[in-house]
């Protein structure tokens, strides 16, 4: 009688390891066989903010952290998808439930933010979506000097609206807790304006106080995107001097080494070389460099 | 009173031996664990995520509890007809009702208690792997005392859940009284809304029912403070003290009425 139960129990325990090593295989066949489920197109059920915050019945941080996380992995994913028409349609909608749901997600907004501004094809190139987030974050938390201070970023760097910029720069100035440089930072907006340095001093300070590690990184790819415009910027006129000498744009940079005009292949900050058209003879960031595309004439 | 706690101590025991609220703590606490690689998919809002999950999962696994548990705890002792033996004893209805109330409370904050450790001990992980000046960009500690004010009142809901499981067990099926806990819950959580229904287009007639149903259900709103911890900002004593009075006597009067409707169903 033990001697049939000992044979059963093995019995069992060798189904269990056959079986669970078939599902496996099954999985893995399943896997190489067919190619990866992707919907066909991002499908958002429940776009009103208000409706939402009602169905997630008290729900609301853990609610919204699924939909920042959300808006992150969907702005990402965008981002690096091959497709020729990309669409960001659902940021902002997605953006703007994570604020209901949690009014004091300050990162959303931040951060946020900086998605939405972002220029196409890198991002939807929205930035009166950013001013809207921000707005909606100054309603909720009346006290946060950053949100002014990002606000006024995105009209100096991305509207290109040096007195919009320096006017919320001042607004925040004058709260409690403001910092001490946000006051001359507007008038050095003012003064500076479509001038690389006060972008240069924006950036620094954000990428040296930012509170968030993406945020100082995004910072940190700005200011190195600073230093390709001025590279661009010197090169482009050695390039045009070229075309002066050989009625003719070089075909790479390997021509302008033996014309002795470049000492080699020029490097931008990440260590990809600039591209030079043959053609138009314009020098610029690679498209597979994290720096494309350079944003001109700040 | 003692015969009161007789009655809790042997639900207590029999919570401990059933094992559902075991695989939900388990459950739980997995689910606080898992909050860390839920943390990695994000923009550093990993603390914030923790934070949040913790204390949804605390809150949901709790509602399970109480649903799943209360629901039968007088229904049972009708099924397996251990009622007339019980009822044989020297004890009163009441005490019966209240003695299973408290058994299920106790089970609930034992509950409670090894959650909050287990989610004090992920965050202390959590603090004690993160360099000093990402902790500057946090809004409040990562072990805050201060949430434990959301376990208090987390307590606090799903001593009324208890109750209301509880109540309904004393007239209706397990099935039933398992729907009418979750209705009243879900009720509970769109109070405000009732209140406010001339703001979305109610006729006059509709928004007096609204308002009507709003001070005849407990507002559970006031009892989530999650945000609030989370973020670091106060939750005043007097706010605990309101909230958990408000829905202390929600709970005295279900637990008078489940005595009530107790006390009319024939035993003998």
């Amino acid at each position: 009688m033990a001697i049939q139960a000992r044979s059963r129990r093995a019995l069992h325990w060798i189904a269990f390891v056959v079986l669970l090593v078939a599902a496996i295989g099954t999985q893995t066949v399943i896997n190489g066989a067919f190619e990866r489920f992707t919907p066909i197109q991002e499908v958002q059920w429940v776009r009103s903010p208000g409706l939402m915050r009602r169905l997630v019945l008290g729900f609301n941080s853990v609610a919204a952290d699924i939909y920042w996380i959300r808006a992150v992995q969907y702005y990402g994913s965008t981002k690096i998808a091959k497709a020729e028409n990309k669409d960001y349609g659902f940021l902002f909608p997605l953006l703007d439930i994570t604020t209901t749901l949690d009014p004091r997600f300050n990162i959303a907004y931040r951060f946020g933010a900086i998605l939405l501004s972002e220029d196409y094809p890198n991002g939807p190139g929205r930035p009166d979506e950013a001013i809207a987030l921000l707005e909606k974050g100054i309603r909720e938390s009346p006290d946060k000097w950053e949100y002014y201070h990002d606000a006024g970023f995105v009209e100096y760097w991305w509207r290109r609206d040096a007195r919009a910029a320096a006017d919320w720069f001042l607004r925040g100035s004058k709260l409690p807790a403001a910092p001490n440089w946000l006051q001359p930072l507007a008038a050095s907006v003012l003064a500076e304006g479509g001038d690389q340095l006060a972008a240069r001093v924006l950036w620094t300070q954000m990428a040296q106080a930012a509170e968030q590690e993406w945020m100082r990184q995004t910072a940190r790819t700005r200011l190195q995107q600073l230093d390709a415009e001025a590279v661009v910027g010197q090169l482009q006129p050695i390039v045009n001097s070229f075309y002066d000498k050989a009625n003719r744009f070089p075909i790479g940079w390997d021509e302008m080494i033996r014309a002795g005009l470049v000492r080699g292949v020029p490097l931008d900050p990440t260590g990809i070389p600039y591209t030079l058209d043959p053609v138009s003879g314009a020098v610029d960031v690679a498209k597979d460099s994290s720096l494309y595309p350079l944003r001109r004439g700040l | 009173m003692s015969a009161v706690l007789i009655v809790a101590r042997g639900v207590f025991k029999d919570s401990i031996r059933d094992r559902v609220p075991y695989n939900l703590l388990f459950f739980a606490v997995i689910l606080m664990a898992a909050s860390f690689l839920l943390a990695q998919l994000t923009a550093g809002q990993d603390v914030k995520i923790i934070k949040d999950l913790g204390l949804a999962a605390a809150s949901l696994m709790g509602v399970l509890i109480a649903v799943f548990i209360g629901i039968g705890l007088v229904a049972k002792e009708v099924e397996r007809r251990s009622i007339y033996s019980l009822l044989s004893k020297p004890i009163t209805r009441s005490q019966f009702i209240l003695g299973k109330y408290l058994g299920l409370v106790f089970t609930l904050v034992a509950n409670l208690a090894v959650m909050a450790i287990a989610y004090y001990g992920i965050l202390a992980y959590l603090d004690w792997q993160t360099p000093a000046n990402v902790k500057q960009g946090w809004e409040a500690a990562a072990t805050d005392p201060m949430l434990l004010k959301a376990f208090a009142l987390i307590g606090v809901e799903l001593m009324l859940v208890t109750a209301l499981a509880l109540f309904f067990s004393t007239f209706s099926s397990t099935f039933l009284s398992a729907a009418l806990t979750i209705a009243i819950y879900v009720i509970g959580h769109f109070s405000d809304d009732l209140r406010t229904l001339e703001s979305f287009g109610a006729s006059p007639t509709v928004a007096m029912i609204g308002r009507g149903f709003y001070y005849a259900f407990p507002n559970l709103a006031p009892l989530n403070v999650t945000a609030a911890v989370v973020h670091g900002q106060a939750v005043t004593a007097q706010h605990m003290l309101l909230a958990s009075g408000s829905i202390g006597l929600y709970v005295a009067v279900l637990l008078v009425a489940s005595t009530l409707i107790f006390e009319r169903r024939d035993f003998k």
